[in-house]
């Protein structure tokens, strides 16, 4: 699982309301190439929690995404690679995602984030 | 690419051991997965650079397919854990990336999803009724561009109505009629294999505010 996708996760536990961003726990990421395309960034960035993917990308060690995006970085192919990277080409594939609000673990095992609840929490 | 050339890249999937009943685990076989795939794609480009949402993406053939014609990011969604491994190998076989995340589809679990087009094979609702129905509500909350989503034909009306007065689509149409070529997968199945007419539905989304 990458950043973009981790951006739409949250804890929905029943009764939770500070349940995102979650946060990673990573005890193995994998980095792959994956082709850049300056277009569909420029098409996901106003759908992304940016402040989330900033602290998802801290919290995974990579290089620092400016608190706020100017519109000229959208045409700055030296940014979007980088912003291409940290979206893209992070695999987190083992840890969890936890909870900010109940600290409740998603355990994350061969890429696959398991965000089932349990009777008990819908 | 070529139609014939998808359905032949497609055909290679490897599809469920032993299906779940109780989750309607029918696959999207090569022939009616490669045409849907191919329409979103040449009549209506909803798959280059778009983010798609495969719901209840068993073995991963609708994700997959949407990856190699060139979606820019694909998540697939199943409850299932044995159908995400399947996924996920499948993945790595044709060298495409896939965000796999298990999750309860017509759950609470699904709420944080969003995606430019959702495409689905949902149960069709037979062994546990309204499944479908709970697939396409949930569909219609991620999506902000289009779905396309396979139905039983002899829904139409039901589906037509819902998406239009209930879910406020701003359009919804059936695209394509097909049949749906079912070998006989579980037990109860009496014949050896059944074709069903099924329905590949487009739905637009209105604007939202």
């Amino acid at each position: 699982m990458r950043l973009l996708t981790h951006n739409m996760l949250a804890c929905n536990i029943k009764g939770v309301t500070k349940g995102y961003p979650l946060k990673i726990e990573a005890t193995k990421t994998e980095e792959k190439e994956t082709d850049f395309n300056a277009g569909f960034l420029r098409h996901i960035y106003p759908k992304l929690d940016w402040k989330a993917l900033r602290e998802a990308a801290a919290s995974l060690g990579l290089e620092e995404l400016p608190e706020q995006v100017e519109p000229s970085q959208l045409e700055d192919e030296d940014f979007l690679r980088r912003f291409h990277h940290v979206l893209l080409e992070i695999h987190l594939e083992e840890g969890a995602l936890v909870c900010p609000e109940t600290g409740r673990r998603f355990p994350v095992s061969k890429g696959i984030p398991n965000m089932l609840l349990n009777e008990d929490e819908v | 690419m070529k139609l014939k050339q998808l359905e032949s890249i497609l055909g290679g999937i490897e599809q469920f051991q032993s299906p779940k009943i109780e989750l309607e685990q029918y696959p999207t076989g090569a022939h009616i997965a490669s045409r849907m795939l191919y329409t979103i794609h040449n009549s209506y480009d909803d798959l280059e650079d778009k983010v798609v949402l495969d719901l209840g993406c068993g073995c991963g053939t609708l994700g997959i397919g949407a990856a190699i014609l060139g979606a820019g990011h694909v998540i697939g969604v199943d409850l299932d854990e044995a159908a995400l491994d399947l996924a996920r190998d499948n993945c790595e076989e044709f060298e495409v990336e896939i965000d796999l995340v298990r999750a309860e589809v017509s759950g609470r679990e699904s709420s944080g999803f969003s995606a430019d087009t959702v495409v689905m094979n949902p149960p069709f609702g037979t062994r546990r009724k309204g499944a479908d129905m709970e697939f396409l509500r949930t569909a219609f909350r991620i999506a902000s561009g289009s779905i396309y989503s396979l139905h039983k034909s002899s829904t139409r009306e039901h589906i037509q109505r819902v998406a239009l007065k209930e879910l406020g689509a701003k359009s919804a149409e059936v695209i394509c009629e097909l049949r749906y070529n079912l070998p006989a997968t579980y037990k109860f199945h009496k014949k050896r294999e059944v074709d069903i007419e099924v329905d590949l539905w487009r739905f637009e989304l209105a604007q939202r505010p």
